[in-house]
């Protein structure tokens, strides 16, 4: 033993504090678990409901016409091993990010040109006020006739879906940006060209991801609604919403609920994209 | 590099300013309110001037129309003599020789502090960037907030950040300094550590100050002058010389001078105050 630690140990070691990873601390705590408990709770009713009207002869409504997640999770299993399934998955995801993408692109130099010239909103805001009302599927017929493919015609009505939204977060955002953050930068001798690049676009990001978030949310249901108008098109799998509605027309309850959690699956992922990014971008309203 | 980021010259000779008879009416051809009515001032360079009056009496019109925010009616103002705006230009340009520093704080919550301070001369291109940088980290150290430069705006306290503001500001060697109830939502604990730091900058700069507030007692433990102002319409209803010796610190405020000054201000205030709240009372009625 050496004289080091033969020492007398005096005053206790201060305690140190682990710094724990943001996963560790989700998993201690209380309220991830309630979280299990809730889904868990939820699997076993529905499987009883499924299981009543074999096991005790009582048909409960609902939950007695539809199959059991047991059921479920075993038509998944057959699924997600065939390529079509996930041909699905990525026509789906081109038509979203396509016209999500697009709806960016276009919508977000709109709606600032639309804050900070006058000019510009007097003469454009009215004619964009009498479209944004129409529902984007009331938008299908007419685009299927103007353009020239399916897949133009959906990406087309998936884009105004998100570009609307968009534009009027925008608007907003940049409009309501705080005077006294434009007068401070004025009299520090910013140029028109800095008061947009350094105060109305970095005081805008909120709402740019604000729309962004709620856009990419209408995307998904416009995208599901006209691929089951248009019968996807493609030979290679007409995308998810085209999956559930050929499950439908084959009778396979199984597989329209496996459908219906794909799209859950693919719309959450496709929000937590914006939220990281959001985040990336916007470092200063990181929660601390 | 030098050691002292802001230089004081010994006997201010920049930043007087000149109120002239100046009126301001909003909306002369509907409800014509007079917000302003024949106001002169005159402010010597490197004088801490001290506004105080009932809310909404128009003291901070007049910082408006000195900062160019808003133009006046009539009248004119001068900076050093040259007129700022006037008969023929009712408006004011916005310029880095007169610089706000406003009553909630208007630092961008998007940038650090230290790209908050060095935004000014970014934009004027006074410096390289990477200058412009470095200059504003060394002034806020100056200011104490060294450990603190590379958080935003909303990551420190509200001292801080409108002690930062200040900083912002004074990199620019403003001529005049104008700041709008900058503690108002301040404690008193806090607020007595702003006014040592801002009176300790003030020592350096010597900028002209324009400081509009509510409270008697910083009004007159920061300024040289302090202009009580009528109830609206705006007139300087007195003025009050602080003759207290120079640097002040906590113990002046229990001096017999400075309880004697508060009396003299309060009574003028107090009346102005009153016929404020029932003119109140008369447009609720």
């Amino acid at each position: 033993m050496s004289a080091v630690t033969a020492l007398p140990s005096q005053a206790p070691a201060p305690r140190v504090f682990k710094r724990r990873s943001k996963f560790e601390r989700a998993v201690s705590s209380p309220r991830f678990w309630r979280g299990i408990a809730g889904i868990l709770a939820f699997l076993a009713l529905w499987e009883f409901g499924a299981w009543a009207k074999a096991g005790l002869g009582l048909e409960i409504p609902f939950f007695g016409k539809l199959p059991a997640p047991s059921a479920v999770a075993a038509a998944a299993a057959e699924v997600v091993v065939q390529p079509g399934y996930w041909w699905s998955w990525v026509e789906s995801y081109k038509r979203v990010l396509g016209g999500f993408v697009i709806a960016m692109i276009l919508g977000i130099p709109f709606g600032l040109a639309l804050a900070v010239n006058k000019y510009f909103r007097d003469v454009f805001f009215p004619p964009f006020e009498i479209l944004r009302p129409i529902p984007p599927l009331a938008w299908v017929p007419a685009s299927l006739i103007f353009w020239p493919t399916n897949e133009m015609s959906i990406i087309f009505v998936t884009f105004l879906g998100a570009f609307f939204t968009i534009v009027i977060n925008v608007l907003g955002g940049a409009r309501t940006i705080d005077v006294r953050y434009l007068r401070a930068a004025q009299s520090m001798g910013a140029t028109q060209w800095h008061l947009f690049s350094r105060v109305i676009l970095p005081g805008t990001l909120p709402s740019i991801f604000t729309g962004a978030a709620v856009g990419m949310g209408i995307t998904w249901n416009v995208v599901l609604a006209a691929e089951m108008v248009s019968g996807g098109g493609s030979q290679a799998g007409g995308g998810l919403g085209f999956f559930i509605w050929s499950s439908y027309m084959g009778g396979s309850m199984e597989h329209i609920i496996v459908g219906m959690i794909s799209i859950g699956i693919a719309g959450y992922l496709s929000s937590a994209l914006i939220r990281v990014l959001g985040e990336r971008v916007m470092p200063w309203r990181r929660a601390f | 590099m030098q050691s002292q980021i802001f230089s004081a010259p010994t006997v201010p000779t920049k930043g007087a300013i000149s109120i002239r008879d100046v009126t301001k009416i909003y909306d002369p051809d509907g409800a014509q309110v007079m917000a302003v009515d024949h106001c002169s001032m005159e402010i010597a360079p490197g004088e801490v001037c001290m506004i105080v009056g009932p809310s909404g009496c128009g003291k901070t019109t007049l910082l408006n129309a000195i900062a160019g925010f808003h133009s006046i009616t009539e009248g004119e103002i001068l900076l050093d003599g040259v007129p700022l705006c006037g008969p023929k230009h009712p408006l004011a340009s916005q310029a880095s020789d007169r610089i706000v520093v406003f009553q909630n704080g208007a630092l961008f919550p998007w940038k650090t502090l230290a790209e908050n301070v060095a935004y000014g001369p970014m934009v004027q291109r006074r410096w390289p960037k990477a200058e412009c940088i470095e200059r504003a980290r060394a002034a806020l150290k100056e200011a104490g907030l060294g450990n603190v430069a590379d958080k935003y705006p909303g990551e420190v306290s509200s001292g801080m950040a409108r002690r930062a503001e200040i900083v912002r500001a004074l990199i620019n060697e403003p001529k005049v300094l104008l700041l709008d109830e900058p503690y108002r939502a301040m404690d008193a604990l806090t607020k007595q550590i702003m006014h040592e730091a801002l009176l300790e900058m003030y020592d350096r700069t010597k900028v002209t100050i324009y400081f509009i507030t509510h409270d008697l007692e910083e009004a007159i433990f920061l300024g040289d002058k302090v202009y009580v102002m009528t109830t609206r319409p705006c007139r300087v209803k007195k003025v009050i010389d602080i003759d207290l010796p120079r640097p002040r610190d906590y113990t002046t405020l229990t001096s017999e001078a400075f309880r004697l000054l508060v009396k003299e201000a309060d009574e003028a205030v107090h009346e102005e105050a009153l016929k404020a709240f029932q003119a109140g009372e008369r447009e609720m009625a």
